[in-house]
């Protein structure tokens, strides 16, 4: 088949059974857009900025496993794309960005819109690439998926000068099936060693803890990971990216860990004698102060990128591969040791954690004139029955959404949880819908965040995503004021949201159903009313209590065993004090 | 305890590779005590020499942070065995007047240096050897002397059949 380079681009993405890609035209990639025009296969997502086009693709890899595919056009187009970029990045999304570039004789020259793409996004990719022959599009593009969704999957950039798209030049095409890398091999196996080593360990355990992360996602591991749960009885946790890999209604969950993880979870965290590390990189929002973590543990850590392994914290058992892989090695290892759990140890293990857990520590006032943002949380929970698929931005309402919305399916939870980016919810909503049409899709955001995104209101009325946007409106950056509460004696510099927008006429003027709800009392036929609405944008403005605070907290430099809790939590439990 | 440490890189020889390395050093905070790079008898491929300065956890995350470039092939910590290490100088001399010039041809016998280029009143010389040796050629001419100097930076392969290939 004579092709060229755009049409190449395109009948690549078909072969490569690529259903969206999420973009914005522009000079150097109109070759490209022209070729996309003359086909139906392939459908064009139209973003109102490029960062939106990027967080609309990880949110749909995110909810479908599936790389996310974005086109955008060179110079404010890609510097444009970075943010979504680093997000997808620091989460290990896979991604494929094609980014335009001016015509190879004009790099180099400070051209019209030219930026050097490679080198902005270099730190925040896997990988990238510059194609400068039409000869080598396709097999560069079969290498750039491949990159993305092996190994450690993350987002890879291709950049494309527009004389390489040229639709006079014409060259032959064909798929390429496979791919051949000598520099680029991802373990996937565990070491036999290593894994019989972690078996025994695991067995002979007074005090285990599981610890998941979000590779348990990416790995779509999770059945492997609730039949090694179930099997053992052991407790787990799991940071903010791994939620709903492992059910959280079960008995076994312990909540989510660190700076604002339970407290059940945290002081799990500092008494267990063995843990086990499954897809998580001990972030410093996990671990809170490494000289105090886990001091009387030793760990084993499971994960496919050998560079996570005793980054931050040393481990004894490192185990390189595949979450699905080793867990299903670690099970089988079980099999052929005569060992079984300590049942005695774990029976006042398990008496522990349910006394930790008594204390109720995600309490609040219930009681309150105020609409709490947890309270519109767990209704949000009751009325799409915990089966939506919820992303949100970055901030308090984040961890509310977190901390009160139990989910029981990986992929449903859809939040920057790396590079902590505003503005990423709304975009990744509309990916998401676009994923899974039929489902129900929230996005939990803030009037703060909310606002970084916004125009996307406009895509979501194109292509007919119904999502439902929650917007926690409290008038201030909710997690900043909370930080100033705390540590700079209340002086609220610039986290005050003034002159905020009528965001009912906002959504209306958007085409879409605008709410405010101003009274608890109101929160659930809100949000019965605007999930009823299956084919409409509905978004829903709750004014909630203005100060209140995520807990429990770990500030910086304090163990998990040194957390801060919430003032219902410790009027009932006056013993407690000294732990504030 | 910081130590000194040389490591070999075999990568694609592909443009920005090199940049690759240089970003992530800087990007992670780590040191580059010198680097050196070319091709390799396979065109397709260059070898690295980056000298560096960490603690064993450091140069552990170096090591496994630079096998993680997709570009990277293979790499070795060419210190954690016996190695030969070399380093060029080349070192332009003010060289006027006879005693300054049998001054400095006496040094390059000692240190085993070679004179490359001659003009009437300089010397450029050639020197290879450890770091330290090239650091003692330079203590022992007299700094007067010294118009210039360009080093290369370590290069090293280890002894033995141990061999860094594809």
């Amino acid at each position: 088949m004579q092709l060229s380079g755009g049409e190449i681009l395109i009948q690549f993405l078909k072969d490569e059974g690529v259903e969206f890609v999420f973009g914005y035209p522009g000079g150097a990639v109109l070759h490209i857009y022209d070729a996309l025009f003359r086909q139906e296969d392939v459908k064009h997502i139209l973003v109102r900025h490029e960062q939106g086009a990027t967080h609309a693709a990880d949110g749909y890899a995110r909810a479908t496993g599936k790389p996310g595919v974005v086109l955008v056009t060179s110079g404010p187009g890609a510097t444009n794309a970075v943010t979504g970029i680093a997000t997808a990045h620091l989460d290990s999304i896979p991604m494929v960005v094609i980014t335009g570039q001016v015509s190879t004789p004009l790099i180099g020259s400070d051209a019209f819109q030219e930026v050097d793409a490679i080198g902005i996004t270099r730190p925040c990719v896997k990988h990238n690439f510059l194609v400068k022959d039409v000869k080598d599009l396709a097999t560069t593009l079969k290498k750039a998926f491949y990159v993305a969704t092996t190994g450690r999957p993350g987002p890879v950039v291709v950049d494309i000068p527009k004389d390489v798209t040229d639709p006079g030049i014409k060259i032959e095409y064909e798929y390429p099936q496979t791919v051949a890398m000598r520099s680029y091999h991802p373990t996937v196996k565990g070491h036999p060693g290593q894994v019989k080593k972690a078996a025994e360990l695991i067995l002979s355990a007074r005090r285990p803890m599981i610890y998941s992360g979000g590779g348990v996602v990416l790995s779509r591991a999770s059945a492997e990971l609730t039949d090694f749960v179930r099997q053992l009885g052991y407790p787990i946790t799991s940071t903010l990216m791994g939620l709903g890999a492992y059910p959280s209604t079960d008995q076994k969950f312990l909540g989510m860990l660190g700076m604002h993880g339970t407290y059940e979870a945290n002081m799990g965290m500092h008494e267990c004698d063995v843990l086990i590390a499954v897809g998580a990189r001990f972030d410093d929002r996990v671990t809170g102060d490494t000289r105090k973590f886990c001091p009387n543990a030793r760990i084993i850590h499971i994960d496919i990128d050998p560079s996570s392994i005793s980054k931050n914290i040393r481990v004894d058992i490192p185990i390189v591969g595949d979450i699905k892989d080793v867990l299903n090695d670690i099970t089988a290892a079980f099999k052929e040791l005569k060992q079984k759990p300590d049942s005695e140890a774990l029976a006042s293990w398990w008496k522990q954690l349910e006394r930790w857990r008594s204390k109720q520590c995600l309490k609040y006032d219930r009681n309150s004139d105020l609409i709490k943002p947890q309270y519109v949380i767990e209704k949000l929970y009751e009325v799409t029955k915990g089966e939506a698929f919820v992303t949100s931005d970055v901030g308090q309402h984040q961890m509310f959404a977190a901390q009160f919305y139990p989910f029981d399916k990986p992929n449903r939870w859809i939040n920057s949880g790396g590079l902590g980016t505003m503005g990423f919810g709304l975009p990744a909503a509309i990916g998401v819908q676009l994923g899974h049409p039929g489902a129900d899709v929230a996005c939990v955001t803030g009037e703060a965040s909310i606002q970084m995104c916004i125009q996307e209101l406009s895509t979501a009325l194109q292509y007919r995503t119904p999502v439902k946007v929650v917007n926690l409106n409290n008038r201030y950056m909710g997690m900043v004021r909370q930080w100033q509460e705390f540590f700079y004696d209340s002086r609220y510099s610039q986290s005050y949201m003034d002159t905020l927008p009528d965001f009912i006429k906002l959504a209306e003027s958007y085409g879409h159903v605008g709410m405010r709800i101003e009274k608890p009392a109101d929160v659930e036929a809100a949000l019965r009313e605007a999930f009823a609405m299956k084919d409409r944008t509905v978004f829903m403005d709750f004014i909630t209590d203005r100060t209140e605070n995520v807990y429990p907290m770990i500030v910086a430099g304090k163990g998990h065993n040194e957390m801060h809790l919430a003032p219902e939590c410790l009027m009932d439990n006056p013993d407690d004090r000294e732990l504030a | 305890m910081s130590m000194r440490h040389i490591i070999s890189v075999l990568m694609e020889n592909e443009s920005g590779a090199l940049s690759r390395v240089a970003g992530l050093f800087s990007a992670r905070g780590y040191n580059i005590e010198s680097l050196t790079v070319a091709p390799t008898e396979d065109g397709s491929l260059s070898r690295m020499t980056l000298v560096t300065q960490g603690s064993e956890e450091i140069v552990e995350q170096i090591t496994k942070q630079l096998n993680k470039l997709v570009d990277v092939v293979k790499l070795a910590d060419i210190s954690d065995g016996t190695h030969i290490e070399r380093e060029l100088m080349l070192i332009k001399l003010r060289a006027q007047g006879d005693s300054a010039r049998s001054e400095i041809k006496r040094m390059v016998d000692i240190f085993r240096a070679r004179v490359i280029d001659v003009s009437d009143d300089t010397f450029t010389v050639e020197l290879t050897g450890s770091g330290d040796k090239l650091d003692a050629f330079i203590k022992a001419v007299d700094t007067g002397f010294i118009m210039e100097t360009v080093r290369s930076g370590a290069t090293g392969i280890s002894r033995g059949s141990k061999s860094l290939q594809v």
